[in-house]
């Protein structure tokens, strides 16, 4: 990065092309361009649900107004901010540990078959059990605390981790390998230089997926058994047929799964430039 | 050691000695009675049998036959990344054991890493190889600059057309400054006006570095521009037809070289030994 003493003059010469930065107004422009429609879908659906609450369509209390869910937002937000941090808490703990244990767990199982085919069952297996299913259990072992929550996140996230790690250390081109050999490289090396940054794009694939998974994770911890928590809230709403207060949790919960998801794709854009780049463009390569 | 087979005795190139390579008389690779075979499933299948080949230090060997041949299997075999089933392989003089770092190797395909810019990717053969720093650099801007990859350095791989990565390969290849150059169809999927260029540019690169350079390649006429000398292989099991002695000065003006009776003579008749070759397939 630092020894490239001479820049490269942005020259333009058949087959190479080197594009310029868009300026702030181009990408703002470019931003609105792209964000406009799902903006647009998003406001319908909310007048669509606004027209149906005021006309009285529906009984008020099985689907609260607009107006009614963003007063408890504003009127109750206090409640609201506290539970929501324990649920984003919960969820990021989860998704983090999900991600160190995955990631070692793929490395490992790429470079020893024997490990591979031991664990390979063990994995599937923990993920065809229906996590709501052992939720309870988990909770009888662990207790009312933030432990099964985070145990149920680990669980739900840990799978789309560990498959897209493997198949990206599994997808590095072998002539590389080969090549590698050839340069003298030690294992090491070879990992790190070649196999761990050729498998991050797949990695982050799999993130995107564990992340908002982990949020489900949380919650459905939080309804087996909590007193806190989005989950916690949403259960209580229920119970008192508060629905603005259900529908209130409802949309900040998604808007935490929204928020997380997007996290990780600014991560993957700072760490990726030459991955987001070449998606931007399309495969142009011609070998 | 006796001198290879097949050819007429020559003195050496002057290029021979340089680097403090294998002398004249040691063959910078040598391919003694080699046969690989492979188990699949239902079957046994035989690549290569009975290859006899040495390559002096300096020469410029090309490797044409037909596809299945086996003739990335023998650069394989010379780079230590295959073990032969009988016979023996000898770089520099010493059996080959495992994967041997004293080679610079070059696919079809480029293989660069497409995180990083074409000089990183060069510098990765130093990075791997742990050469000093401030070397690696200097042999990396030297190479840039003869493989006209200059003002590209810091572009990546995907802004790069197929020549210009190719290019690349090749620097990283070269780097370490290797007596022996091994290449598997390098410009194979280049189009016919790249492809020339960077025959033309390999053919100055030979004779300004004195690399043994062994080129597997499909076309017949890239082997007779760029050889000293063509091994012909027939179909599998593979194994060695001929070996053509093109007889052409190591220095080569592409559109000259062309039109030369040698030229034309050769490229005839290792056409004529493939035709009947696939024939009798």
């Amino acid at each position: 990065m630092s020894q490239s003493a001479i820049k490269a003059a942005p020259v333009k010469v058949a087959g190479v092309d080197r594009r310029e930065r868009p300026s702030p107004g181009e990408r703002a422009s470019r931003l609105l361009e792209q964000s406009w429609r799902p903006v647009a879908l998003l406001l319908a659906c909310f007048a669509v649900w606004w027209v149906i609450a005021a006309a009285e369509l529906v009984e008020p209390y099985l689907v609260p107004s607009p107006g009614a869910t963003l007063d408890v937002l504003t009127g109750k937000a206090d409640y609201i901010w506290q539970h929501s941090w324990v649920t984003t808490y919960e969820t990021l703990l989860g998704f983090l540990i999900a991600v160190v244990v995955g990631v070692f767990a793929a490395v490992i199982m790429v470079y020893s078959a024997t490990v591979e085919k031991t664990l390979y069952p063990i994995l599937l297996f923990a993920q065809v059990v229906p996590k709501i299913a052992i939720a309870p259990l988990f909770v009888v072992w662990l207790g009312f605390g933030i432990a099964p929550k985070i145990l149920i996140a680990v669980l739900i996230a840990f799978f789309p981790v560990v498959i897209s790690m493997v198949t990206g250390l599994k997808a590095v081109d072998p002539e590389m390998l080969q090549l590698s050999s050839t340069m003298g490289a030690s294992p090491w090396q070879t990992f790190v230089k070649i196999r761990m940054p050729a498998s991050l794009p797949h990695l982050f694939s799999g993130l995107k997926v564990a992340v908002t998974l982990a949020v489900t994770g949380a919650v459905v911890g939080e309804f087996v058994g909590a007193n806190e928590g989005l989950g916690y809230v949403i259960l209580q709403a229920n119970g008192n047929l508060d629905t603005p207060m259900l529908f209130a949790g409802l949309l900040v919960m998604s808007l935490i799964g929204v928020v997380l998801f997007v996290l990780v794709e600014i991560a993957e854009k700072l760490l990726l430039p030459w991955h987001a780049s070449r998606r931007e463009t399309g495969v142009t390569t011609t070998y | 050691m006796t001198m290879p087979r097949n050819t007429t005795v020559r003195e050496p190139d002057v290029t021979n000695d340089r680097q403090g390579g294998p002398s004249a008389t040691t063959p910078a690779v040598g391919i003694k009675d080699v046969a690989v075979r492979f188990r699949t499933k239902n079957r046994d299948v035989t690549a290569l049998t009975d290859v006899d080949l040495d390559v002096r230090a300096g020469e410029f060997v090309a490797i044409v036959g037909p596809s299945g041949c086996g003739k990335s299997t023998l650069l394989k075999l010379v780079a230590g990344l295959l073990k032969p089933s009988t016979g023996d392989v000898l770089l520099g003089g010493e059996r080959v054991r495992g994967p041997r770092h004293d080679i610079g190797y070059v696919f079809q395909r480029a293989a660069l890493l497409e995180w990083r810019s074409a000089r990183r990717n060069i510098l990765l053969q130093a990075e791997m190889r742990k050469m000093p720093a401030e070397l690696g650099r200097r042999r990396a801007d030297e190479l840039i600059a003869t493989t006209g990859l200059s003002g590209f350095e810091d572009a990546l791989p995907h802004e790069l057309s197929g020549g210009m990565q190719q290019r690349v390969a090749l620097c990283r290849a070269l780097l370490h400054e290797p007596p022996v150059l091994l290449m598997d169809e390098p410009f194979g999927a280049l189009d016919a006006l790249t492809r020339e260029q960077m025959n033309t540019e390999l053919n100055r690169i030979w004779r300004e570095t004195g690399t043994t350079v062994l080129l597997v390649t499909h076309s017949i006429s890239e082997a007779c521009y760029l050889a000293d000398r063509v091994v012909v292989m027939s179909a599998r099991p593979g194994t060695i037809t001929e070996i053509i002695d093109v007889g052409l000065p190591a220095e080569r003006d592409y559109t000259e070289t062309m039109g030369r009776p040698e030229f034309r003579e050769a490229t005839t008749h290792i056409r004529g030994l493939l035709g009947a070759a696939s024939a009798q397939d």
